[in-house]
This record gives C-alpha cells, sequence and structure tokens, in this order.
C-alpha cells in the first residue's frame, strides 16, 4: 500500500478528480493548503516596486492505494493538473504500514 | 418656488440610501468572483464613487445639467458649482447636485462587472473618468437635462437608460476589448462567498426604495407610486428567476437575488408611469429576459463576468420599452400602447437604441484608447495570484 499526496493548482482539482473517476479511483482526501517550491513564490513587478507572494493557494489531493495503482495514477493526474509552467505543483509517494476502518474492525496490514 | 421642508428631508435622507448602493454593487459583486479578488471588487465601488464625487462637482454636473447645447450635452455654467445654490424648486439646487452625484457614482460602480478579475486599477481610474465624462454625462444631459430625449417625449423616470442601459452595455463593450480571464471556459469560476452576494443584493433592493421614490424629488403621491411598485417589480422578479432556475435544476439564491436585481432594474425608468399590477409584469417578465440573456451570453462564451449585460443592459431595455407599454395617463400623465398610444412606444424605442449604441460604441472606443496607452490589463502572474494581492497588496486568505 502506498499514499500519493499531490500538490496541484487549484483551478485543476476538477480535471483531476474527472480523470480519475475515469479510471475508478474514486476515495481521496482534498486539502486546501498553501506552500511555495524552488521558485520561492511568484515575484511581481510593479511599478518597478516588487512585491513577492511567497505562499501560493494551492489544492493537495491525498490517497491511499495498492502498489499497481501508483502508475496509473501518477500518469493520471501529470495528464490532467499540467499546464508545462513553473507551480504545476509535486507528486510525494511513500509506504503505508497499516490501513484500519473506523466502521468496523476491518484492518489491511501492508506486505 | 419656495423651498418645502418636507421634500428637502426626504431627498436628503434619499441620497444617503441611494449612496449605500454602491458599495452594495461592491459587495454583489465581490461574492461572485474568486476569493482572491473579493477586496478588488469591493474596493472598485468605492473608489468608483470616489473618483465621480470629483468629477461630478467639478464638471460633470454641469456637462449634464448646464444649458442645453444642440441637445447634446450641457454648458460649462455649473463647473465648480458655479452658481449652484440653496435656491431652488421645492429642494435647494445643491441637494439635487448631490442627489444626482450618488447615481452617477453608482453607475461607474455597474460598469466593474465586464473587467472583473482582471482589470489594472490605475488603467480603471482613467477609464472610469473618462466613461462618465463622455457616456454617463451626456446620456444624463439627454434624458433630464433638457436634452434631445426629454425633449422628444422620452419617459426614463429614475435612470433605466442613464444608469442601467448605459453601465449594461458599457460592461459588454469593455469585456469585448479587455478580453477574458485566463482559465474562462476551462474551470470552474462559481461564485465562492454568496452570502456577501446577498448582503449586497439586501443593501441593493433597500436603496432602490429611495433611487426610485427620491427621482419624484418631492414627497408626495407620485414618490409613493414609485416606492410601491419598485417593490412589487423586485419581487415578482426574484420569484421568476428563481422558478426558472428551479425547472433546471435548484432554486439558488443567486438566481432569487439577481431576479429581484432584475425586477428593480427593469422597473427603475417606469416607477413614476405605471401602476401596482403593471409592475407584477414587468418584474416577472425581467426575470425571465435577464434569465435568458445571461444563459445566452454564457453560451456565446462571452466573459462579461458579472453579468451587468444580463441584468442591467437587458433589463434596462425591457423597462424603457415597459415604460412604453404600461404607462397609464392617470399616474404619469403619459399613456402607453396598452391604452392605445403607440407614439409613445415608438419614442420608447428610439432613446432606448439611441443609448445602447451610444454606450456599446463610445464606451468600446474609450476602452480601445486606454488599453493602447497604459494597458486595461494586469499581466498573467499578477492575474494569476489574483488582484487582491496584485492591486492592493491585501488579502481575506492570509
Amino acid at each position: 500500500m502506498k499514499t500519493i499526496k499531490a500538490i496541484i493548482r487549484p483551478e485543476k482539482l476538477e480535471d483531476v478528480k474527472a480523470a480519475l473517476e475515469e479510471k475508478g479511483y474514486f476515495p481521496m482526501t482534498v486539502t486546501q493548503v498553501k506552500g511555495r517550491g524552488a521558485q520561492k513564490g511568484i515575484c511581481l513587478q510593479y511599478r518597478g516596486k516588487q512585491i513577492v507572494v511567497d505562499m501560493i493557494p494551492k489544492t493537495e489531493i491525498e490517497m491511499v492505494v495498492g502498489d499497481d495503482d501508483v502508475r496509473p495514477i501518477i500518469k493520471t493526474i501529470r495528464a490532467s493538473a499540467r499546464t508545462g509552467k513553473f507551480g504545476d505543483g509535486k507528486i510525494f509517494v511513500s509506504p503505508i504500514e497499516l490501513v484500519a476502518a473506523i466502521r468496523n474492525d476491518d484492518e489491511i496490514v501492508s506486505e | 418656488m419656495v423651498l418645502d421642508t418636507g421634500d428637502t428631508a426626504f431627498i436628503i435622507i434619499c441620497t444617503a440610501m441611494v449612496m449605500l448602493m454602491t458599495p452594495g454593487v461592491g459587495l454583489f459583486y465581490g461574492g461572485m468572483v474568486r476569493s482572491k479578488n473579493i477586496i478588488s471588487m469591493i474596493a472598485m465601488s468605492f473608489i468608483a464613487f470616489a473618483i465621480v464625487s470629483i468629477q461630478w462637482v467639478t464638471i460633470g454636473y454641469s456637462l449634464s445639467f448646464g444649458h442645453d447645447i444642440s441637445g447634446f450635452i450641457g454648458g460649462l455654467d455649473y463647473i465648480g458649482l458655479t452658481g449652484v445654490g440653496m435656491e431652488g424648486e421645492g429642494i435647494p439646487d445643491m441637494l439635487f447636485m448631490m442627489f444626482q452625484l450618488v447615481f452617477a457614482g453608482i453607475t461607474l460602480a455597474i460598469l466593474t462587472s465586464g473587467i472583473a478579475e482582471r482589470v489594472k486599477l490605475s488603467s480603471f481610474i482613467v477609464l472610469g473618468l473618462l466613461w462618465t465624462t463622455l457616456v454617463y454625462d451626456p446620456l444624463a444631459h439627454w434624458a433630464w437635462g433638457g436634452g434631445w430625449a426629454g425633449e422628444l417625449g422620452a419617459l426614463d423616470f429614475a435612470g433605466g437608460t442613464v444608469v442601467h442601459i448605459s453601465s449594461g452595455f458599457g460592461a459588454l463593450a469593455l469585456a469585448i476589448v479587455i478580453g477574458k480571464r485566463s482559465g474562462f471556459g476551462k474551470y470552474s469560476m462559481e461564485a465562492e462567498n454568496i452570502t456577501t452576494t446577498l448582503l449586497g443584493g439586501s443593501l441593493l433592493w433597500f436603496g432602490w426604495f429611495a433611487f426610485n421614490a427620491g427621482s419624484a424629488l418631492a414627497a408626495n403621491g407620485l414618490a409613493v407610486n414609485a416606492l410601491v411598485v419598485t417593490n412589487i417589480s423586485a419581487a415578482s422578479g426574484a420569484i421568476t428567476w428563481m422558478g426558472a432556475s428551479w425547472i433546471k435544476g435548484k432554486p439558488s439564491s443567486l438566481g432569487l437575488i439577481s431576479g429581484a436585481v432584475a425586477g428593480l432594474v427593469a422597473i427603475t425608468p417606469a416607477c413614476g408611469f405605471v401602476g401596482p399590477m403593471s409592475a407584477i409584469i414587468i418584474g416577472g417578465f425581467a426575470g425571465l429576459l435577464c434569465y435568458g440573456a445571461l444563459l445566452f451570453r454564457v453560451r456565446k462564451g462571452l466573459d462579461e463576468s458579472l453579468d451587468a449585460w444580463a441584468i442591467h443592459g437587458m433589463g434596462g431595455l425591457w423597462g424603457a420599452l415597459a415604460t412604453g407599454i404600461f404607462a397609464s395617463a392617470a399616474i404619469g400623465g403619459v399613456d402607453g400602447l396598452i391604452y392605445g398610444n403607440t407614439h409613445q412606444f415608438l419614442i420608447q424605442l428610439i432613446d432606448a437604441s439611441a443609448a445602447i449604441l451610444y454606450a456599446f460604441v463610445m464606451t468600446f472606443i474609450i476602452a480601445k484608447i486606454v488599453d493602447k496607452v497604459m494597458g486595461l490589463r494586469v499581466t498573467e502572474e499578477e492575474e494569476y495570484v489574483g488582484l487582491d494581492i496584485s492591486q492592493h497588496g491585501e488579502s481575506t486568505t492570509a
């Protein structure tokens, strides 16, 4: 089991959601976040004065999936969230040890 | 005629109530944009009010209400308020000037619909001053200052043509010149703060009583007629728009308040000439027509972002024509089409068409010039982070 954390442009959320649904991936947790990447935010030139917007609104999608689904999901998110410009975001994948349901006692332990 | 203290007191109150409509427009629009532009939207209404206030007392009032020059524009006799004093017919001239100022202010605020979320603030200020001087002032003169439309007998009680047709069709021209918001049609730009829009809408409904009743310029029966039909038309428009959107899905509160504004716009020119039962029809049809215009605008892919054209432009056009249809001599001294007066309907048609043509073409030219000289739009990055941060250095989400 893996967790996929994708930080994307907020305006791309609907596109990404639709693309994932089309491939049959439904469960996700979505959070509105703020952050910056290697470009240190956006620097605006306004009348010679510089305004730095260092924390830019982003949307974070978190999904817990089987190992075999990681590649197809990354491909889908890339295809639906990419504009080709700086600020498109990143995807982080990390292992999951245990998934425990709350409604009942179901548990899935990663091999 | 001597001053009437009752009338004077009434118009002072009305002036203050109409002023509240300008931030009302700001809140109404502010709730419909994405959160990163809400400060910009509300601020632009205040800025519109501030710059028009100064424009009006220096040259605007004179261009609108100075001695007539070939039916088109007023002379410079009242420049800097020279000769505008505390005497007058019923109310002091100075109060009439102030009451007219708040109308000019809100009109420019309505215009911001067409440039929402992408206009450069400095360019808006220049554009706004030019627009009020070259579009609003002549139109106010045509209708109320002794210009050709008033002489012809065109009826515009409280500004359906002067305020709403001008700003509605002006906003359409602006939207065409400035271009679509980046991402328009590609991803959702739904209203993000509907409660703010509803608050703005309630200030508009409240202020509109003074806008229309105050246009009688006296605390009399005509003012009461205007007050009554204004409320009827707003209610009727709210119900039909909500009903139409209910058929297509859920009855949205945004539709309800838009319908109320559509009804208010449509009754504006008519409120001193039509009776209560006509107002039900005028407002009700306005709700349907403006909703249809909005759907048409979306289908055509036009980014007249907050629908000043659909609601104020088309609602204003319908209101001008409806005045020619439903006017009753028993109320305002003139009969309309339903009482057999075809002539009045034709006058309304000519007046509205001339205003549409003039407002659209002049706005288009002014916008093109400002765009060439200083650029109407912000850069792509400034638009992306939002006008709150890029134009004002402020944010509601920090």
